[in-house]
């Protein structure tokens, strides 16, 4: 994807066994395919249509999208971890193009 | 031997007009009375295929949602399930749509028991004035839901 910026925030450090939130915003048109040209034509879709969070490799939440997720989505959703480890995250869009974002949390 | 003449009349031109305008719209895929919008059918039916018909209860969402959106291009939605979210019990996944857009799907969220919560917090694009519904599939099966309106002054579809 083209100039795209992923930001995350996500805790350093949080307690075992209990959920933690994580906020990401991913800079992306996400072109509807709804609007037009000065000249009339449609302007073809073009959005991020998956997201992907996994916790040391293990998928622990995701989402589909669809064009009526606004521009540069914003998107908060909790983890819950038993261990340390790596959160990665992916966005992928239509044309199987994908952005991905790691941050480490140290669980006790 | 008389002559028949057909009989004809003046074809105003306002009303040569309305026949080319109407087709020219319904050529343009706006209906006048045809939609270009879902509506609360178009998700009824969504909903139906993934409950195969199974009654959803409700009470359990929580949608946080502007009772006005001031521009539907960026409407702020908070979606919050009730659940323990243990292996045994679970939201498997989270569907949201709006019925009044182009198209209704927004988005589906898959949760595990890792999720901790059932929670997600986004901003979606609100065409017009419309219900935005949301559809819980539980992990034993069941499924609950809720629906909220949004009042929508500048629509967001970029149309």
């Amino acid at each position: 994807m083209a100039k795209t910026k992923a930001r995350v925030k996500a805790p350093k450090s949080a307690k075992k066994g209990e959920a933690f939130q994580i906020k990401t915003l991913i800079s992306h048109k996400m072109e509807t395919g709804q609007r037009k040209d000065k000249k009339g034509n449609k302007i073809p879709r073009d959005i991020i249509n998956k997201f992907v969070c996994t916790y040391n490799g293990k998928e622990v939440f995701s989402a589909d999208w669809h064009p009526a997720v606004s521009a540069n989505p914003y998107l908060a959703f909790y983890v819950k971890a038993e261990e340390s480890g790596s959160l990665e995250m992916t966005w992928t869009d239509d044309a199987g193009k994908a952005v991905k974002k790691t941050a480490k949390v140290t669980v006790s | 031997m008389t002559n028949k003449t057909l009989e004809t009349r003046q074809v105003s031109r306002r009303e040569l007009f309305s026949l080319f305008g109407a087709g020219t719209l319904a050529a343009m895929g706006i209906g006048i009375a045809g939609p270009a919008f879902a509506d609360a059918k178009a998700v009824d039916a969504a909903i139906a295929k993934i409950t195969g018909g199974k009654a959803a209860g409700s009470g359990k969402i929580t949608m946080d949602v502007p009772q006005i959106a001031e521009n539907g291009s960026t409407v702020p939605i908070t979606v919050n399930v009730d659940s323990p979210m243990t292996d045994a019990s679970h939201v498997k996944t989270l569907h949201v749509w709006a019925d009044g857009n182009p198209s209704p799907e927004v988005a589906s969220f898959h949760f595990t028991p890792m999720s901790g919560k059932a929670y997600v917090s986004t901003r979606i694009r609100l065409a017009k004035t419309q219900n935005v519904v949301t559809l819980a599939e539980m992990s034993d099966g069941s499924f609950t839901m809720a629906k909220a309106e949004v009042k929508v002054t500048i629509g967001g579809c970029g149309g």
